[in-house]
């Protein structure tokens, strides 16, 4: 598989994993109660956080495959291209209110990942 | 964060650093294992046995430790604090690169990481909360 076909899936399973970590966290309200049980029970007792550690499970050894094909100089600065992403889909889909600054720095992510592309 | 208590002032600068060290020597042992002997072939297989590598063992554990210090300095520390001293990780990645790994890093990729950098910093220093309760 070529990088960064891999780099889509390691982009696209970290996303969704954040996406439904965030979702499902604020849906359940603030954390208040950490002692350990409490937080693997809401770790795992809910659909959504399932989910969510499937598709880091998923990224995970997506990570490893582009490891072992690319340099680890390249692979790091790249799957940043996640922000980007999740910037992105934070305001659409969970309506966060995205600051100029924060697309600004959005953008120079996206920059960044583009030359190591070139 | 209070950052006039100078106790609270060291242990933030200790799990920072700790932060950024578990995140590179993680990312650095698993490419190391990677490209050392650990083979991911697409067999069923070859997912299990690939976690039992020794490098990607280690690389495992540091990133474990990498997620429960991170978890330790954001109860105390502001996320617009940690993302962007600890973006100081991407540069420190290609360091490990170029140094023990001999890779070829070409002008471009030095310029896009630190553009990367330069991104995370700015994201990090807008706010944290903008869907209901503030946090400040």
């Amino acid at each position: 598989m070529n990088r960064w076909a891999l780099i889509a899936i390691i982009v696209g399973a970290t996303v969704a994993s954040d996406m439904l970590q965030s979702w499902e966290m604020k849906r359940q309200g603030e954390v208040t109660d950490f002692r350990i049980h409490r937080l693997l029970g809401t770790l795992l007792g809910k659909l959504p956080m399932i989910a969510s550690v499937v598709f880091l499970a998923i990224s995970f050894y997506a990570f490893l495959a582009l490891l072992q094909i690319a340099d680890l100089s390249f692979a790091v600065p790249a799957t940043a291209l996640s922000i980007v992403v999740e910037t992105i889909l934070a305001r659409i889909l969970l309506k966060e209110q995205v600051t100029p600054a924060r697309w600004a720095g959005v953008v120079l992510v996206a920059i960044g990942v583009w030359f190591l592309a070139l | 964060m209070n950052s006039s208590a100078p106790g609270l002032q060291a242990k933030t600068r200790l799990f920072t650093c700790i932060v950024v060290l578990t995140n590179v020597l993680g990312n650095f042992a698993l490419s190391w294992g990677m490209k050392h002997g650990a083979v991911m072939d697409g067999s069923a297989m070859s997912f299990i046995r690939v976690v039992f590598n020794p490098w990607v063992l280690v690389g495992i554990a540091f990133l474990a430790g990498w997620v429960l210090s991170r978890m330790a300095l954001l109860s105390w520390a502001d996320l617009s604090y940690v993302i962007p001293v600890t973006s100081v990780g991407f540069v420190l990645n290609a360091i490990m690169g170029y140094l023990f790994l001999n890779e070829q890093i070409s002008p471009m990729r030095w310029l896009g990481t630190l553009f990367i950098v330069g991104g995370t910093v700015l994201v990090g220093l807008t706010s944290v909360n903008t869907t209901g309760v503030r946090t400040k």
